[in-house]
Order: C-alpha cells, then sequence, then structure tokens
C-alpha cells in the first residue's frame, strides 16, 4: 500500500484521502514478479477529480473490475435464458440483451415485416410473457441487466418492472441500464419509430420515472459506437454523442428535473476501434468534456453527476470475414484500449460476428479475453496507466479540439441551445451527412490501400474461409414464437387491453402526463408490443428517414 | 437495349395504364434521337392540358417533401400526378444519386407516377427532355405534373420556365446564399414557400421576400395584372401549409385561365421548345463544321493574326448557310 | 448502344438499418458513371418493382446484413419476374461463401460479399446488365 508523503501536492492528498475511504479488492496489486505498484502515476488531476480525465473513481479498478457484460440474445426467449445462464455460470457478471429487429422496430413477430426476421439479430419480445420466459430462473434482484433497445425501450422497462412485481422485486431493487437513445437513431442505427421531439418526451419521461422509482437504474446509455458503426471518425463519435448527451439534458431541465439528480442515472456507450491511442485519448477527453459542460454551462454541482460512466463495445465493424480468427487479435487490443483508459464496463465481440450471430465457443474466448486483461496484464492495478505520456496527453486534447468544433456548429444551428441544435441537424441531414462523408472517405483509403486491413487489401493469404461453424437461426424459432404469440393473445382478456391501450394513447396526447405507469399496466395486460406501439403512432406519428447519400 | 422499343408500341401501351410502357418511354425521351423524335410527332396531338406545376430551390430547402405532400393532397383530391424529379449528374464521372423519390413514398399506389432524371451534364439536353417527359405524362392522361428541380441557378431557371406554376422554395438564412440570383427567382416564381419555418430568421425570410416583391411592384417588373405571389410558411417535415400551397398553385392556375396567360405561356413554351431544338440541331452543324478543313484554315489564320475572331465567325456562318 | 446510361436500384429489403454500405456503394455507382435510384432502408418488393418500373432501371442492388438473404433475395427476384420485368439482382454485404451457390441457385445475377472492392462492384453491375442488354 502506497503511503502519503509530506511533498504531495493538495490534489494529491485529497485523491488520497478519496483512495483510503474506498474498498479494496482482495488482490496484491503488485507486477508479476512481485513488485508492488502505486495506485496511480504522475499529476493532477488524479482520477475521481474533476474533470475526471484519468478515470471517475479514485480507485477505479482497485475497487471493482470493469463488469464484464457480454451481450446475448437470439431466437426465442428460452434459447436466450439458456445462454444468460451460461454467461452467467462463465463468470460474466451482468447480462445484456439483444432483441430481434422485429422487437427492436416495435413490431410483433407476426407482422408482415416478421418474416424472416423473427429471432434472428436477437431475442424476439412480443409480450410479458416473452420476458417471463427471459429470466426465467434468474434472480432480478441480483443480477445487473442492460437492455439493448430504443425506439420501443419504454415498454420493453415497463416489462422488465412487471417480471420483478411479479416476482416480488420492488422495482427499486432492479439495477442495469436501458440504452433508450433515440437521437443516435435518426443520426445512425435507424431503429425510430416516432418523430424526434415526441420520442424525446417518452425519454423524458422514463428518466423521471426511473429518477422516483430505480435509483439503480440508468435509463439511458447515450451511445456512440453506433454512429462508429455507421461510418463516422473517433471526434466526430464523440462529439456527436456528447452533444446528444447535452441534447438530453436540455429536454430533462426543460421537463423539470433536477440537473443533479437525473444526471447521476446518465450513462454512455462507446466504440473501442483499431486505432490504440485515438481510442484512449477520445474516452479520456470524453469525460474531460462531459464534466466541464456539466459544470459551466448546465450548473452542476453535484460530482455524480458530473461523471461520464461509460461502457464500452470493440468495433464490429473492424472484425473480417477474412481470416476470421484473427479478429480475436483486434479485439484484444481494442479490449485492452478501453480498459487502460478506464471504461466501467466492456463487451468484447466474438470473431465469427462479421459473419452472423457468435456460436457460444466464439462468445467464450471474448469473454476469455476480457479476463485477460483484468487477471493477467496488471493493467487494472494502476488507474489511468497511460497519463502522462506525451502522446496519450496530445491525442486527448486533439480530441476535445475536434469535438468543440462540432459543438460550436451545433449551438449555432439551435441558436444557443444544443437540444435544438440536434433537432436541427436531424432535420437538415447534418449527422447522416457527414457519417457517409466519413464512411465514403475511409472506403476509399482502403480502396487506395493507403488504409490497410489485415485480410482485407493485405496479408490475404490464408482467406479461404475456414470452417467456421456459423450459428443459424433455424426457421423453427419464427413458428414457435408465432405459436406462442397466437396462445397469449388468444387467452388474455380482450376488454382490459383494450382499455389499457385506450390509456396508453390518452396520456401519449398529454404532454404533461407520465406515459410509464399507462404503459406498464398495458404490459400486464398482456398487450403486444405492437399494440402498445401502434396507441403511441396513432398519437406522435411516424419518422420517415429523408435519405442523405 | 437491343429489344427494340416501338415509340408508337410503348406510347399506345402507356396510354391504356401498362406503367412499365411509360417507364420505358421516358427514357425514349431521355436518350433523344430519331426514336424521342418520332415520339413527339406521335405525342404531341395527344395534349390534355395537365397542370405543370414547378418547384424549385436551393438543396436541403425541403422540396422533395414538399412535393411529396402534394402528390398526397393531389390524390386525396382524386387527381392522378406525376413526378419529374431532377438532380444534377456530376460533372466529372457523369453519374447521378437519384434520391428524391424516397421523399414521397408514402403515397400508395397507381395514381402517382414518380420518375428521377439526371442533368446528364447536357443543361441544352435536359431543355429538351423535360418538355418531352411532360408530354408523354400529359398524353397518358397525368395531371397534375410536377417538376421538381434543385438549385437556383440559370439551368433550373430555364427549367423553371416548362411550368404554368412555379413554386419557389426557400429557408431562413435563404438570404445569404442565394444574392446573386434574387432576380432569377423573382421573374419565375408564382408561389414563394419559406419551408422550415419553425427555425430562427423565418420572419426574416418572409420579410426579405415581401421587399423584393413591393421593390418590383415600384419598378414594373411585376406582372401586368397585378398578380402577386403568395408567401407561404411552412415546414415540410409535419406537412404544415403544404394545404395552403396547393390552394396558392390552384388560385394561380385559375388566374393563368381567366387572364389569358395560360396560353400565351403554352405559346411561349412551344416556341422555346422549338428555339431548343433548332439549337441542338445548328449546333451539331456547327461540331461538323468545325472540324473541316476550310475552317480550320481559318482558325490558323486568326491564330497568326492576319484575320479577327469576329470576321472568322462571319465567315463560317455564312458556310453553314451558303 | 453500349454506351447507354446505366440505372440502378439500390435497396435494403427488411427492417435491417444498416445502410453504411449501401450509401458507400451508391456513391461507388455514381463515381463509376451510373445513375443510381437511391430507396434506402425498409424497402419492400412491391415498392422496389414499382421504382424499376417506374425508372425503367437496368438492375437492382440489394444490401443485406441480416442474415435475411435467403428468404429476402429469392422473394425480389421472383417478384421482379411476377411483374414481368427482367431486371438482375445483385446481391451485396455479408453473405458467407457457404451460402453463395444456393443465391446463384435461386436466380440472383451476382453476390458481393464484404471487402468487396469498389472495382468488383462497379464490375458486377456492369457485367449484369451488359449480359441482360445482349440477351
Amino acid at each position: 500500500m502506497s503511503e502519503g508523503h509530506p511533498a504531495d501536492s493538495e490534489a494529491k492528498k485529497a485523491w488520497r484521502t478519496a483512495f483510503e475511504k474506498a474498498s479494496l479488492r482482495d488482490a496484491p496489486f503488485e507486477t508479476m514478479s512481485g513488485v508492488p505498484v502505486e495506485p496511480v502515476y504522475g499529476e493532477e488531476p488524479f482520477p475521481g477529480q474533476y474533470p475526471y480525465t484519468r478515470g471517475i473513481y479514485a480507485s477505479m479498478y482497485r475497487s471493482r473490475l470493469w463488469t464484464m457484460r457480454m451481450f446475448a440474445g437470439f431466437g426465442t426467449a428460452e434459447d436466450t435464458n439458456l445462454r444468460f445462464k451460461d454467461i452467467l455460470n462463465n463468470g460474466g457478471s451482468g447480462l445484456s440483451t439483444a432483441f430481434d429487429m422485429p422487437t427492436l422496430m416495435g413490431r410483433d413477430s407476426d407482422s408482415e415485416w416478421g418474416l424472416g426476421e423473427v429471432g434472428r439479430a436477437g431475442v424476439a419480445i412480443d409480450t410479458l410473457a416473452d420476458m417471463e420466459q427471459l429470466f426465467a430462473d434468474i434472480d432480478l434482484s441480483v443480477v445487473s441487466t442492460s437492455m439493448t433497445i430504443n425506439g420501443p425501450a419504454a415498454i420493453i422497462l415497463a416489462m422488465y418492472i412487471a417480471v420483478a412485481e411479479g416476482r416480488g422485486i420492488t422495482p427499486d431493487q432492479l439495477s442495469g441500464t436501458i440504452q433508450n437513445d433515440i437521437l443516435k437513431e435518426y443520426q445512425a442505427q435507424k431503429e425510430y419509430i416516432y418523430p424526434p421531439r415526441p420520442s424525446v418526451r417518452i425519454i423524458t419521461d422514463m428518466v423521471k420515472y426511473t429518477t422516483a422509482e430505480m435509483p439503480r437504474f440508468h435509463p439511458i446509455s447515450i451511445s456512440g459506437y453506433h454512429i462508429r458503426e455507421a461510418g463516422s471518425n473517433a471526434a466526430q463519435e464523440l462529439a456527436f454523442t456528447l452533444a446528444n448527451g447535452f441534447a438530453y439534458v436540455e429536454a430533462a431541465i426543460a421537463a423539470g428535473l433536477d440537473v443533479n439528480e437525473f444526471g447521476r442515472r446518465l450513462s454512455f456507450f462507446f466504440n473501442s476501434h483499431i486505432d490504440f491511442f485515438e481510442e484512449v485519448g477520445k474516452l479520456r477527453a470524453a469525460r474531460r468534456i462531459w464534466a466541464r459542460w456539466m459544470k459551466e454551462r448546465y450548473g452542476v454541482t453535484d460530482e455524480r453527476a458530473m461523471m461520464c460512466r461509460f461502457h464500452t463495445q470493440t468495433a464490429g465493424v473492424s472484425l473480417t470475414a477474412q481470416q476470421p480468427e484473427i479478429n480475436i487479435a483486434r479485439v484484444a487490443m481494442q479490449g485492452l484500449a478501453a480498459a487502460m483508459a478506464g471504461t466501467q464496463s466492456l463487451h468484447t465481440d466474438s470473431f465469427d460476428e462479421a459473419l452472423a450471430l457468435p456460436t457460444e465457443k466464439a462468445a467464450r474466448i471474448a469473454l476469455r479475453t476480457q479476463q485477460i486483461i483484468a487477471f493477467e496484464t496488471g493493467v487494472a492495478n494502476v488507474a489511468d496507466p497511460l497519463g502522462g505520456a506525451r502522446y496519450v496527453e496530445w491525442m486527448t486534447d486533439e480530441m476535445e479540439r475536434q469535438a468543440e468544433e462540432i459543438f460550436t456548429h451545433l449551438d449555432e444551428l439551435g441558436s444557443g441551445s444544443m437540444l435544438e441544435g440536434v433537432y436541427a441537424g436531424i432535420d437538415d441531414g447534418y449527422f447522416v451527412g457527414q457519417i457517409a462523408d466519413a464512411a465514403y472517405r475511409y472506403q476509399r483509403e482502403l480502396n487506395a490501400e493507403r488504409q490497410i486491413v489485415v485480410g482485407v487489401n493485405a496479408f490475404t493469404d490464408g482467406d479461404e474461409e475456414t470452417e467456421v461453424n456459423l450459428l443459424r437461426i433455424s426457421a423453427e424459432v419464427e413458428a414457435k414464437q408465432l405459436e406462442r404469440l397466437a396462445e397469449v393473445k388468444k387467452t388474455r382478456d380482450s376488454a382490459s387491453v383494450a382499455a389499457a391501450l385506450a390509456a396508453v394513447g390518452k396520456v401519449a396526447g398529454e404532454s404533461d402526463q407520465n406515459l410509464m405507469p399507462v404503459i406498464i399496466d398495458a404490459v400486464k395486460a398482456y398487450a403486444t408490443l405492437e399494440e402498445i406501439s401502434g396507441a403511441m403512432e396513432t398519437v406522435f406519428g411516424t419518422y420517415v428517414e429523408q435519405s442523405i447519400v | 437495349m437491343t429489344t427494340a422499343r416501338d415509340p408508337e408500341d410503348l406510347l399506345q401501351r402507356a396510354r391504356s395504364g401498362e406503367r412499365r410502357a411509360l417507364g420505358q418511354l421516358l427514357t425514349v425521351v431521355e436518350r433523344g434521337g430519331a426514336a424521342a423524335d418520332e415520339l413527339t410527332r406521335l405525342a404531341h396531338p395527344l395534349f390534355n392540358g395537365a397542370q405543370i406545376v414547378g418547384v424549385t430551390g436551393a438543396p436541403g430547402a425541403g422540396k422533395s417533401t414538399l412535393t411529396g405532400k402534394l402528390t398526397r393532397l393531389a390524390v386525396i383530391n382524386g387527381d392522378r400526378p406525376a413526378v419529374l424529379a431532377v438532380d444534377p449528374s456530376s460533372p466529372i464521372t457523369g453519374g447521378a444519386i437519384l434520391g428524391d423519390r424516397v421523399r414521397m413514398n408514402d403515397v400508395a399506389g397507381e395514381e402517382l407516377f414518380i420518375r428521377s432524371m439526371a442533368t446528364r451534364g447536357h443543361s441544352g439536353g435536359l431543355a429538351l427532355a423535360v418538355p418531352g417527359a411532360i408530354r408523354v405524362f400529359d398524353a397518358c392522361e397525368y395531371d397534375p405534373i410536377i417538376i421538381e428541380t434543385v438549385g437556383v441557378g440559370q439551368v433550373e431557371v430555364d427549367v423553371a420556365g416548362t411550368a404554368d406554376t412555379t413554386v419557389v422554395v426557400v429557408t431562413p438564412g435563404w438570404g445569404d446564399a442565394v444574392q446573386a440570383n434574387k432576380a432569377g427567382l423573382l421573374e419565375v416564381a408564382d408561389v414563394f414557400v419559406v419551408n422550415k419555418s419553425d427555425r430562427p430568421g423565418a420572419d426574416d425570410a418572409r420579410r426579405d421576400l415581401e421587399m423584393m416583391l413591393d421593390l418590383s411592384h415600384v419598378t414594373g417588373q411585376e406582372d401586368a395584372s397585378g398578380y402577386r405571389p403568395p408567401i407561404i410558411m411552412a415546414n415540410s417535415l409535419d406537412g404544415t401549409g403544404a394545404d395552403e400551397v396547393w390552394k396558392a398553385i390552384a388560385l394561380h392556375r385559375a388566374h393563368l385561365e381567366s387572364t389569358g396567360q395560360l396560353a400565351v405561356r403554352r405559346r411561349g413554351r412551344l416556341a422555346a421548345e422549338v428555339r431548343n431544338r433548332l439549337a441542338e440541331l445548328v449546333d451539331v452543324s456547327i461540331d461538323e463544321l468545325m472540324e473541316s478543313s476550310d475552317s480550320r484554315a481559318l482558325l490558323e489564320s486568326t491564330n497568326q493574326k492576319e484575320t479577327s475572331p469576329a470576321h472568322a465567325a462571319r465567315q463560317l456562318l455564312d458556310r453553314l448557310f451558303g | 448502344m453500349a454506351d447507354e446510361q446505366i440505372r440502378v436500384v439500390l435497396a435494403k429489403l427488411g427492417l435491417d438499418g444498416h445502410d453504411r454500405g449501401i450509401k458507400i456503394v451508391a456513391r461507388t455507382l455514381r463515381d463509376a458513371g451510373m445513375e443510381v435510384i437511391y430507396l434506402g432502408l425498409r424497402q419492400t418488393t412491391k415498392s422496389i418493382v414499382a421504382a424499376v418500373e417506374e425508372e425503367d432501371a437496368d438492375a437492382v442492388g440489394l444490401s443485406m446484413h441480416n442474415a435475411g438473404h435467403l428468404t429476402l433475395a429469392p422473394a425480389m427476384v421472383q417478384a421482379l419476374a411476377d411483374a414481368d420485368l427482367d431486371v438482375p439482382v445483385i446481391v451485396g454485404g455479408i453473405v458467407p461463401n457457404v451460402d453463395m451457390s444456393e443465391l446463384d441457385g435461386a436466380g440472383v445475377a451476382a453476390v458481393l460479399g464484404p471487402g468487396a472492392s469498389a472495382e468488383e462492384v462497379v464490375k458486377a453491375v456492369a457485367d449484369a446488365v451488359a449480359a441482360k442488354r445482349t440477351q
């Protein structure tokens, strides 16, 4: 254990005070050779100190490693339930749920859009019955669950709450996060249902509800991952994500929420791509920028509400179908960058993901990769181990500088409101245009071999696809799901369903009312996802993208 | 396409409702040449007098979305609208990305026909393809026919001349971007739309336009019949103002009919089309002439400063028609 | 005849929202001198057929990332055939090698895997169109 020194700066002393209050993991915090190491080296700001460039907690991974949260979900709720139990048994500490395309778009498995899509990209959820099955024999008061869904997020969250309540678990016991970041959908992932303004209203309703009822649940994970996957560069990922964050903050303030209260509930989700130092710089800059804006622009006084806590996922788009096993190396380095940049939770991709949903074995290798980083490399012994390196500090500053340029543009576009600037940017196609330009530029670099991707435009020996076992979703999944859905529709009480849906429609039309309670009632009546979404679509309309190529 | 596309056959099938045939006919128009001339001959007498609406404005102003809303109103009204969405071709590669039709996607079915057209780098060619397409749509009883073009440059002003009613779409802050083209806008606009009117600067945009219109009254440039283009505030994303635009178009049409202006415009358009065709034919002759040995000799003489370019041109003119 | 402008309809069928690849292909084809009628996301075979008819398109390009290719691509081929439109369908995106022969059997004119170069994409479209034109 390190000792204080009389020559320590005030900042260091403050850090040490905070560090000593933290409970630490039972680990030696030594190198492999037995040399004890300090919790942090170098200069202020220290981890846990504004503006948190070096980490949001004084003790970082010495207290708790990042959550090893592995994404899973495919087929029916039963299939995913088994995969969940596998993950928990293998040492994963949190569950992360992927939903199928119809569910993500608020459609039922029996809708015309369901054909060929049910259970393929994730688990199919049509009613509360599926949700109950998804979490069968899993103690929701103990496990932390992340749900990756946006357009119909309110409905899925309502189902989660309903499952827990059905087992005598009150909402305040639930921990986890729901992605629920609709702004990036218009910019990148395209999983929207309603237009931007009503969608932001739904989000502020969810934030209000969780702030009051579910203190351990993060109601929004402001995401840059998808923006990056869609083709943006690192600075754009950083800036667009934080700008969306500022937009939500302004929306919540306008809805009467206390910025110190809900600021603590926000979390972020970034990509970890293959240029190692750019990623480290980007993530450090994220913390610094967020803290500064929250404090200076939005008047936040509670420290916890200034912290940019984030989950990271290694870049799916960097995985190659050619020589897929080498993706294991890519993922390892991307995971390492995220760990060295102080992520709170991490998902490492499976090597076969460029081709299909990951097989069990591939998913396990991905988890083991994280475990090697955490338990073998020693990088978790020291907070912000790269801090102070000249390249890293320069990169952090550079990422911040580029991001600020983008913020200035959006602020102008919105005449002093980031929320309005983001709305205008969405309407004008600014974000999708920037992203498409960056994606095209990158593609041209690849084509000209100025950018190298091993196995694709260089070192292509070995490209003949090795017999990778692809995960195929059988057509039976769709059949089974349709059967179950039909069964639920038969056995539920249609009068209650109709009444519940009417209530949803009514509250949707009243912007000062919170939608969560009526949606929870509707899911408990076993109304389907599409029915509930439909009740809101009638009031809000649907969003049609103005394609910008 | 080596499969013979006989204009007469295609025209007959298109007029009886076959969409595929109409699509192929439009290709004949775009490609020009003998087949297109034949088509012109066949279709010209089949004139039905459809209302022709031009929608123009700077890129990003929301023209396609507005056009989409207008077609929706047309269909609800029981009409059979056709849209010609014109976008620029890359001057370097000759290719184009034509992405306007998706903004009109929510209008279903048989009543609406959308064709995307690239300028193909020949503004002259475009001047022929658009009237040719209009003629074909009209012969197939589409009404109204909406021509949507991007930009506010000379080409677009020309294309706007092919419409009965031209709608010019601007957005808040437009004044900064298109100073140079204000005069052109004023001449062609029959209806002004300030789109994205929920943004700051919308009122300034409106005032700007009002002032321009006032000025044209003072300078005597405005329409002799005293018609003053209305300025409509709109938001094409949620449809605000689309109704008013639709009504304004109808009002302008009525104005044209009652003042006899419609006939004048149609005559003018035909004259312009003939002129453009003539210019294209002459252009071909000029190209041939410029390759001749006589002309080369003249050019060399000009180069040696023995002949002036003006004189050389006059000599060649004589040869062209001699 | 040989030099006549090529017009390609580009679209994604089904709910999949990944449009990075299709946007790149649009620009690639434009840069190769083609006219791209860009329909983008969430199209149905019906909307694509309507576009092919109205635009007199020479080819249809489908971008697939969602493992739906074995259902959706053959459906597209069929829909075009039903509408009497003799137009080649080219599929690009995430298609495992093992599936390519099945798509071929279903009448898909060409399949471009992930990592296909710009030249390969342009050639696939140009070749498919040329093959139809000389039939």
